[in-house]
């Protein structure tokens, strides 16, 4: 089993599960992140890595801030006040074509295909440093043509193996929910990034090709890259992902293995309320009877009350 | 049967004519801008005008040569596109369709006020521009050909042979920056800008290349149309002109190289045609009696007839003459 040899032999088994921890080697690092929206805070997170060529899922419920956080850690979003660092380099305030020059990719949780271009289009235009792409050097196509056929030969051989091949020529708007999901990774990798920050992968993605989508994630992971990933299906967070980063209300509330995160009573208490499943105690259900019979003795004693005056009114 | 061949000629040469090249420069140029970029420009006659006032204003008032009033419409068009993008493009499309269409307005307004009559000729105009464009002209300027049929002058020869040679290499360079790289990044911002964003691209300044390169297109545009005919005029330069751009553009094709030009010959050709049609049958001899249709009423109802098909065109064929139906239908999800 490769789940279990890569569990043993992963490079958290000895960090302590508790928020703010520090990781062996981290690829990202954030300190002091907030971002508010108007009154509202979305993210205040003190401290928190990243641990560099393992899964990491982020999870927590609808609300917590995790695709805000996700914003801001790619440029998407600018925070409010805090730093981040990616290898040590400072990423706060890039724009986000310059995060993902320096190989932080993400994809979208409203998949992003681009509908009126093929599929192989799709796929090329995640190479970066084209030198197509300048416009001057874009009228003489010698300057292109060997790179352009490169790029090419790349993303065919990631459609192969994402099982799009076939689908090369189409337009991408022609392509299942779960194939976009597909094209948009593969499309990710094009770009060779060190990081890829997944939000929400396999929503919409009927279970047949969750299955494969995971043995892609986990590939990322097998071929040295940092994967973190958002997802609220638990048994997927519990199959691939390495360490859990808990959120909610914008903080984030616990960390630790997957094995060990649904015992947190913090996370229990972010998903389904504080005190949900405290059982009554015998002197607890006794004084809730005797509250409810007193209120009860009360109506009936107020009822008798206007009887007796009423009787006494002369008719 | 004179008669219908008579039409047939004017129309011809409305087909070829510097109206269809003017509505062709200024079409290639929005083919740029909305077709592939996702750029929502409607104040492409502003820079048409930057272009013709560019050549009138250094040649008339300034007495400059030809060649540096060229230069000079074609640095007002970069300036005023980057004007109009660095506070835009930031923001969503619709921003840039404002700003655009007011600028424009603006733009002429200025030119035609009083107080830049020094400067513009305000309301009147500038004229006397185009001698060293026609001195150059290898045909008879004062000459009559007969083509098809058709009277051009040497003046006219010269200045759409001009003009179609520019369309010729205005689509070339279409043509190769769309499939490029820099093309395929131009389209995948006109899919989804975020996308585009998340791989690495400079959006913003790839938005800035697509504004001036479209503009450039359209000040050539407005360049003809003032050598052709001899004068600029503040009036000339009307926002519905770029209306009237985007009609040819969206019947010849929205994102197809040739879209533009063959959009902007049909719609020339169809206006004379309706127009010449109708003279002919609302004349003396006519079959239209003039209680229904007088003969003033012609150049009115031409739009209404070219708008009519227009309408009838995009239900039947949405994707315009050359575009692909598939590509159509995708939107429509």
């Amino acid at each position: 089993m490769p789940a279990e040899f890569s569990k043993r032999t992963s490079p958290l088994r000895d960090v302590a599960s508790q928020v703010g921890v520090a990781k062996p080697d981290p690829a990202i690092v954030v300190d002091d992140v907030t971002r508010t929206f108007g009154g509202l805070v979305a993210v205040q997170v003190e401290h928190l890595e990243f641990q560099r060529g393992c899964i990491t899922g982020l999870i927590g419920p609808n609300g917590a801030g995790k695709t805000t956080l996700f914003n801001l850690l790619t440029g998407f979003d600018q925070a409010n006040s805090g730093r981040w660092t990616f290898d040590g380099k400072p990423l706060a305030k890039l724009p986000p074509h310059r995060v993902a020059r320096l190989g932080v990719v993400r994809t979208f949780q409203l998949t992003k295909a681009l509908s009126r271009l093929s599929v192989l289009d799709n796929m090329m235009l995640g190479a970066t440093g084209q030198r197509g792409e300048s416009m001057w050097r874009a009228l003489l196509p010698g300057m292109w043509r060997g790179q352009e056929r490169e790029v090419e030969d790349r993303a065919n051989e990631l459609l192969e193996r994402f099982k799009l091949d076939t689908k090369r020529a189409d337009f991408a708007g022609t392509l299942s929910g779960g194939q976009r999901k597909l094209l948009e990774m593969a499309r990710a990798l094009m770009s060779q990034p060190k990081v890829v920050m997944l939000d929400e992968p396999m929503a919409g993605v009927n279970p047949a090709l969750t299955q494969s989508l995971l043995e892609h994630v986990k590939d990322l992971r097998e071929q040295g890259m940092t994967v973190v990933f958002v997802e609220h299906d638990m048994d997927v967070v519990r199959d691939i992902s390495d360490w859990v980063v808990v959120m909610a209300a914008g903080k984030v509330i616990a960390e630790s293995p997957p094995e060990s995160i649904s015992h947190n009573k913090e996370v229990v208490d972010a998903y389904l309320g504080a005190h949900h499943d405290a059982p009554l105690t015998v002197e607890e259900e006794d004084k809730v009877l005797a509250e409810a019979e007193a209120v009860i003795r009360a109506e009936r004693a107020a009822q008798a009350e206007a009887l007796d005056a009423a009787a006494r009114e002369p008719l | 049967m004179q008669q219908v061949l008579d039409v047939l000629i004017i129309s011809t040469k409305a087909f070829f004519g510097p109206l269809a090249v003017f509505y062709a420069l200024m079409a290639i140029g929005l083919n740029v801008h909305f077709g592939y970029t996702g750029l929502l420009n409607f104040g492409q006659i502003g820079f048409a005008m930057l272009g013709g006032f560019g050549i009138a204003i250094s040649v008339t008032t300034y007495g400059l040569p030809f060649v540096v009033g060229v230069l000079v419409g074609l640095l007002a068009a970069v300036l005023f596109a980057l004007l109009l993008g660095l506070p835009t493009l930031r923001l969503r499309a619709d921003y840039l369709a404002i700003v655009t269409i007011a600028a424009a307005e603006i733009l002429r307004l200025l030119f035609r006020s009083v107080s830049a009559t020094p400067i513009t000729g305000a309301t009147r105009g500038l004229s006397g521009f185009s001698g060293d464009f026609y001195a150059l002209s290898p045909f008879e300027t004062s000459a009559r050909y007969t083509i098809l049929g058709a009277r051009w002058s040497g003046r006219e020869l010269w200045v759409v042979s001009v003009g179609w040679t520019l369309v010729a290499l205005g689509c070339l360079a279409v043509w190769l920056l769309m499939r490029s790289p820099w093309g395929r990044v131009i389209k995948a911002i006109r899919e989804d800008e975020d996308a585009a964003r998340s791989l690495g691209k400079n959006v913003y300044a790839y938005k800035m290349q697509s504004l001036i390169l479209g503009g450039i297109f359209g000040a050539l545009g407005g360049m003809i149309y003032a050598l052709a005919t001899s004068s600029a005029n503040p009036d000339q330069y009307q926002s519905a002109n770029t209306f009237l751009a985007y009609a040819a553009l969206i019947l010849g094709g929205t994102a197809r190289v040739l879209g533009p030009v063959i959009g902007a010959m049909i719609f020339w050709f169809l206006l004379a045609f309706t127009e010449s049609g109708l003279v002919e049958l609302t004349g003396a001899d006519g079959i239209i009696p003039p209680e229904i249709l007088s003969s003033t009423d012609v150049a009115q109802i031409r739009f209404v007839l070219v708008g009519l098909g227009l309408m009838t065109l995009l239900i039947f064929r949405p994707q315009g003459i050359f575009g692909d139906r598939r590509e159509v239908m995708l939107d429509a999800r």
